[in-house]
């Protein structure tokens, strides 16, 4: 039993007894009171630690909500007024759970966009950034399946938009949509089974891909906004020199960060729960009628600039499938992006003029492309949403090429 | 006593194990992506509808549910099926290029059915989908829904919700709010007047 003293066996009462059955003291120690992270984290760096609290938040007040909402097409839109009239607070758990579904895209797009700003998806950061893509999926899967669960007009519509968008697949496509559906129309079956998805297998997913997001960040170390690795240089105990301890310093930063967020959160919340029809459509405060359709679908915004490009692409060939195509295309070149950049330097800082210049088009298509995918399909937006779907592309696919000619500056040793 | 140990033969062994358990989980997932399949309630409620049209009089109309949407037969005189083919000048899409339809529909020209004698249609607004009205009885200024459809009518169907008009074969007007003619679900006769909607079988128009 003389076995080399494991860290925690020196720990006393109640700790001490917990670390030598389960490794306490020891994660804390790893995880989070001996983590160095790099000393120049900036703005940029609240979004991880808000994501994980809009996660939270959606977990335990989507808990709450399924105790008195009804997942059935017959009683989901009356469960759901049940819940904002008569269930005690019920509305302000339901408000926090959908503004909390924007506030999670808010977050997880600046968190995507830190990435691009700082090379944050690079080499030793791959599977971090794959993992993290994953989550976005789910995400965009959870909020799909949930926008659907109130059974309003355009719960319904926006579930049958999508839904169709497999059934444009050659051969499969009819047979497809009627296995999503579980009927042959959006029916009891399809709102019964998003549900099941909703608050059960996606969350899993969402929790376990998290974990490993942070597993993986925890192996290979945070990028700070110089895109140097801090690891290059350590004292003599191993620990690096522009690296400082996850807790307390970067604890009480993202409390901060927290803090500020929260304000903006309850003010949505309190004075703005639709957002202006944004976060909660004007259609869906009436019930799902298989009968009419909304005068013009719009889905919710987060979706936006992925919708615009569904739309921006024609039908060729006697079939819609391109755009659907296209679509995919735009969230699966995501994984790709470690591969797709060549530059020598990680961060915004030390990137030449060509790259900037690109991020910043990148970002206006994407922002124009939200703003097209919320506007009908005439006047100036089509061919707007076309112009910005190739420029969404153009950012990606030429990547390797204007990131290797591009100039860039020399790179500090260390962190600045 | 102790063999060197074959790490081939292990390879292969923890191969075939793996190949096996993966065959197992394969049709252990059977079942689990099969429930995703319509029920058996749903198929019952979107079975074929059987509809006996023989005792319909001409100018009379049958409106049937099917999978939850309404669907009408129309019966049509010779006299109007003949005159279907004058006005396709007036059509945004009189050969049905953009709609829906079976292909043995698109075969049978203006009459855009089995038996020309008996229109059937999904009645559903290709605008937003409300249910149109019929107007049957042409060059007529026919009221319907408070609206007099004008002289040269030649019969068909309005949608009072947002104005669509649409001919007695279900072929929208030029510059209307509804984009397409209305949808022809697939459909089988077994007779003159017997119609299985929702049924592809006997292809073969009588």
């Amino acid at each position: 039993m003389a076995a080399a003293p494991e860290s925690g066996d020196d720990t006393k009462g109640l700790m001490g007894w917990i670390d030598r059955r389960f490794p306490l003291t020891v994660l804390w120690k790893t995880q989070v009171a001996e983590y160095y992270a790099p000393k120049n984290f900036n703005f940029w760096y609240y979004f991880g630690s808000l994501a994980m609290l809009v996660l939270v938040n959606q977990l335990v007040t989507g808990i709450f909500l399924t105790m008195n909402y009804k997942p059935s097409s017959a009683e989901a839109f009356a469960s759901v007024e049940y819940i904002m009239r008569d269930v005690n607070w019920g509305w302000l758990i339901r408000y926090l759970h959908s503004t909390g579904a924007s506030a999670f895209f808010i977050v997880v797009y600046l968190h995507m966009f830190r990435s691009l700003l700082y090379g944050s998806y690079r080499k030793p950061r791959e599977l971090l950034w794959i993992f993290g893509c994953l989550l976005f999926l789910g995400l965009m899967a959870e909020g799909f399946l949930g926008y659907v669960l109130p059974w309003g007009n355009m719960s319904y519509w926006g579930a049958q938009v999508i839904v169709s968008l497999f059934g444009s697949l050659p051969g499969i496509g009819g047979a497809l949509v009627d296995w999503i559906r579980g009927d042959y129309v959006i029916a009891d079956a399809t709102l019964n089974r998003f549900f099941a998805l909703h608050v059960a297998a996606l969350p899993l997913a969402l929790v376990f891909l998290m974990i490993a997001h942070l597993m993986a960040l925890h192996e290979v170390g945070s990028n700070n906004p110089d895109g140097i690795e801090i690891k290059k240089h350590k004292d003599s105990r191993g620990i690096p020199l522009d690296g400082i301890p996850f807790h307390p310093y970067y604890t009480v930063k993202d409390l901060m960060g927290v803090m500020f967020f929260l304000l903006l959160f309850f003010a949505v919340i309190f004075f703005a729960p639709a957002f202006g029809g944004l976060f909660l459509e004007a259609p869906n405060f009436e019930p799902a009628n298989p009968l009419q359709t909304p005068p013009h679908i719009a889905p919710v915004w987060y979706f936006t600039p992925f919708y615009a490009m569904l739309r921006a692409v024609p039908s060729f060939a006697g079939t819609q499938v391109w755009g659907v195509l296209v679509m995919g295309a735009s969230v699966m070149i995501l994984f790709f992006l470690p591969w797709l950049d060549r530059s020598p330097v990680a961060s915004i800082r030390y990137r030449g003029p060509v790259y900037k210049s690109m991020l910043g088009v990148f970002v206006l298509a994407f922002i124009t492309l939200g703003v097209c995918g919320l506007r009908p399909p005439s006047g100036i937006y089509p061919l707007l949403a076309k112009v910005c779907t190739a420029l969404y592309f153009a950012f990606f696919l030429l990547m390797p090429w204007y990131t290797r000619f591009d100039r860039v500056k020399p790179v500090p040793e260390r962190v600045t | 006593m102790n063999e060197p140990v074959d790490h081939s033969r292990r390879r292969l062994l923890t191969m075939a194990t793996a190949g096996v358990g993966a065959v197992g989980v394969g049709f252990a997932a059977v079942p689990f992506i099969a429930s995703w399949n319509p029920s058996e309630r749903a198929k019952a409620l979107g079975a074929p509808v059987s509809v006996d049209a023989s005792k319909l009089e001409e100018g009379q109309m049958l409106k049937v549910v099917w999978r939850g949407q309404p669907v009408y037969i129309v019966r049509r005189s010779k006299a109007i099926v003949a005159e279907l083919g004058n006005h396709d000048a007036m059509l945004a899409d009189p050969k049905s290029k953009e709609s829906r339809q079976p292909a043995y529909i698109a075969d049978s020209g203006p009459a855009r059915a089995r038996n020309p004698e008996y229109w059937v249609g999904l009645a559903v607004c290709t605008h937003l989908g409300c249910s149109p009205l019929g107007a049957f009885e042409p060059n007529n200024a026919f009221q319907v829904a408070g609206t007099d459809l004008g002289s040269n009518w030649p019969g068909g169907f309005y949608c009072p919700c947002h104005g669509s008009r649409f001919d007695i074969s279900g072929r929208v007007f030029k510059s209307m709010p509804a984009p397409k003619n209305l949808t022809v679900p697939s459909y089988t006769l077994t007779g003159d007047a017997r119609i299985v909607i929702g049924s592809d079988e006997n292809p073969k128009t009588t």
